[in-house]
C-alpha cells in the first residue's frame, strides 16, 4: 500500500520530554474511513501523539505522514481538523466572527455560508451574533465542535472530546462524528470515556507508558466489557 | 488565500478583539501619559534643553508603554488554547507573525500619536515643523520595535513571568533602533531637517528593520512549534 493511501502513518515516532521518552517507537497505519479510539491511562502519551499528528509539536525521532505528506505541509493541514483540550475560540468575538475567521484561514470558498450552516447544525444559529464570553459552557463547547469541523476535514484529531461536555454538546458531537464516519472521514480520538469511544470506533490503539500496546479492530469483548482491554493488556 | 490576506485576517481579528476589551491600548496609553506628566513635573528644562532631550524622553516612554501592548500580542492566544488552532490552520507561520505584528504596530502607532500632542502641551514645544519626516521616523522605529517585540512575545508566550521577560529580552536588542530613533526624533522636534549627518541613523533604522523582519519571518515557525 502506498503512503498516500494511508490516512495517518506513524513511523518509528519517539518524543522526549527532557530525558523521559513520552512516546517510544510508535508504528501506526490508519486507513481512510477508520475511526480509532486512542486509549491509555493518564500520561500514556495520547495527547503527545495527537499533537504530533496535528502538527502542533514535532517528533523527537521518526515521522508522521497524513495521506503521504508531512503534517506541517499547508495542504495537509487543510485536510485535518483538530479539537484539543481547549476550545480554541475567541471570547471577545461573536460566534459567527469566530467561525468566519477560521473559514477564511482555511481558505473556504464561502466562509459566511459554511459558518451559518455549522451554527445551525450545532444549534447556535440564534446566538450567532452573541459574544462568546457571554455563552454558557455548553454553547462554547458546541461552537468549538463547529470550529473543528467547519472546513469538512478528511482527518479528525480529537483529544478527549467528550470530557466536560454537557448532554446537548455530547449529542451534537456524537451526531457529527457518526455523520463523519458515514462520509468516510478518518477519526482519531483519545478519550477516557470508553463507552462513547468504543461505540463509535472501528479500531482501538492502546498506549502504555509511551508504547503502543495494541492496535487493531475493536472486538465484541471490548464493547461488552469496557475494562476488558486494560485488564487483558495489563495497562 | 494568499499570504497578505491571511496576515490581514489575523491583524483584523487582533484589532477587533482589542477594540472590544481595550486592555492593551488603555493600559499603554495611561502609562505613557502618566510618565509624560511626571517628567514634566520633575524637571524644569529650558526650551532648547527640552528639544535636545525630546527624542530620549519620548522613546523611553514609547518603549516602556509599548511593552504593555507587545506583551499581549501572543498572550491573547493563551485563553482557550487559541494558538493551537492558529498553528494547526493552513497558514504560514510568517503570515501569522506578520498579521500579529501589523495589529501591534497599529496599536503602538496610535499610542504614540496621542502622546505627541500631549508632549507638546506639557513641555510647551511646537513639534510639527518637520511633521512628515517625523512621521516617517515614527513609522520606521515603531516597526523595528514591533518586530522585535512580536518575536519575543511568541518566544515567551508560555513563560510564567513573560511580562518581565519580554522587556528584559527586547530592550537590549532594540538599542540600535532606539539610538537611531532618539537621534532622529530630537533633530526633527527641534525643527531641523534631516541633513546628511543624521541620515546615517535613518539608514541604520532601515537596515535594522530589513534584517530583523527577515529573521523573524524565517524563524517564527520554529519558535511557534518549540
Amino acid at each position: 500500500m502506498t503512503d498516500a493511501a494511508i490516512a495517518v502513518a506513524a513511523s518509528a515516532v519517539w518524543k522526549f520530554h527532557g530525558d523521559y521518552p513520552a512516546l517510544r517507537d510508535i508504528e501506526l497505519s490508519i486507513l481512510p474511513g477508520q475511526c480509532v479510539a486512542l486509549l491509555g491511562r493518564n500520561g500514556a502519551g495520547k495527547t503527545t501523539l495527537l499533537r504530533i499528528m496535528a502538527g502542533l509539536s514535532s517528533a523527537g525521532r521518526g515521522t508522521i505522514r497524513i495521506f503521504g505528506n508531512p503534517v506541517r505541509e499547508r495542504e495537509t493541514r487543510r485536510r485535518v481538523g483538530v479539537l484539543g483540550h481547549g476550545i480554541s475560540i475567541y471570547d471577545e468575538l461573536s460566534a459567527i466572527e469566530n467561525l468566519r475567521l477560521f473559514g477564511r484561514l482555511y481558505g473556504l470558498a464561502n466562509p459566511d455560508r459554511s459558518a451559518n450552516e455549522w451554527l445551525e447544525r450545532t444549534g447556535l444559529d440564534r446566538a450567532r451574533n452573541g459574544l462568546v464570553r457571554e455563552f454558557s459552557r455548553g454553547m462554547r463547547q458546541r461552537l468549538a465542535v463547529a470550529r473543528a469541523f467547519l472546513h469538512e476535514p478528511d482527518v479528525l484529531l480529537l483529544d478527549e472530546p467528550f470530557t466536560a461536555l454537557d448532554d446537548r454538546a455530547i449529542a451534537v458531537l456524537q451526531d457529527v462524528l457518526r455523520r463523519a464516519r458515514e462520509q468516510g472521514r478518518t477519526i482519531v480520538m483519545s478519550t477516557h470515556q470508553l463507552r462513547e469511544a468504543l461505540d463509535l470506533a472501528s479500531h482501538v490503539a492502546l498506549l502504555n507508558r509511551g508504547k503502543l500496546g495494541y492496535f487493531g479492530e475493536r472486538t465484541p469483548e471490548m464493547l461488552a466489557d469496557t475494562g476488558w482491554l486494560y485488564r487483558h493488556y495489563d495497562v | 488565500m494568499n499570504f497578505l490576506r491571511q496576515s490581514l485576517t489575523i491583524a483584523a481579528k487582533d484589532l477587533r478583539a482589542e477594540l472590544r476589551t481595550k486592555e492593551a491600548i488603555q493600559a499603554s496609553l495611561s502609562f505613557a501619559l502618566v510618565i509624560l506628566l511626571l517628567f514634566s513635573f520633575s524637571f524644569d528644562p529650558s526650551e532648547d534643553e527640552m528639544r535636545a532631550l525630546s527624542g530620549g524622553l519620548l522613546w523611553i516612554v514609547f518603549a516602556f508603554a509599548g511593552a504593555l501592548i507587545l506583551n499581549r500580542t501572543f498572550a491573547r492566544e493563551i485563553p482557550n488554547d487559541c494558538l493551537d488552532a492558529l498553528v494547526a490552520a493552513p497558514i504560514a507561520g510568517a503570515a501569522l507573525f506578520l498579521g500579529k505584528a501589523l495589529a501591534s504596530f497599529i496599536l503602538l502607532f496610535v499610542m504614540e500619536l496621542v502622546c505627541f500632542p500631549v508632549f507638546g502641551i506639557f513641555y510647551n514645544i511646537g513639534w510639527t515643523a518637520q511633521f512628515w519626516p517625523l512621521m516617517l521616523v515614527l513609522v520606521l522605529a515603531t516597526w523595528g520595535f514591533t518586530v522585535i517585540g512580536t518575536t519575543f512575545s511568541a518566544l515567551t508566550v508560555n513563560m510564567r513571568l513573560r511580562e518581565i521577560m519580554l522587556p528584559l529580552l527586547v530592550y537590549p536588542l532594540m538599542i540600535p533602533c532606539l539610538l537611531a530613533a532618539i537621534r532622529l526624533t530630537s533633530q526633527l522636534v527641534a525643527g531641523q531637517p534631516l541633513d546628511p549627518e543624521v541620515m546615517v541613523w535613518m539608514r541604520l533604522l532601515v537596515g535594522f528593520n530589513i534584517i530583523f523582519t527577515s529573521l523573524a519571518l524565517v524563524l517564527v515557525e520554529s519558535v511557534l512549534l518549540g
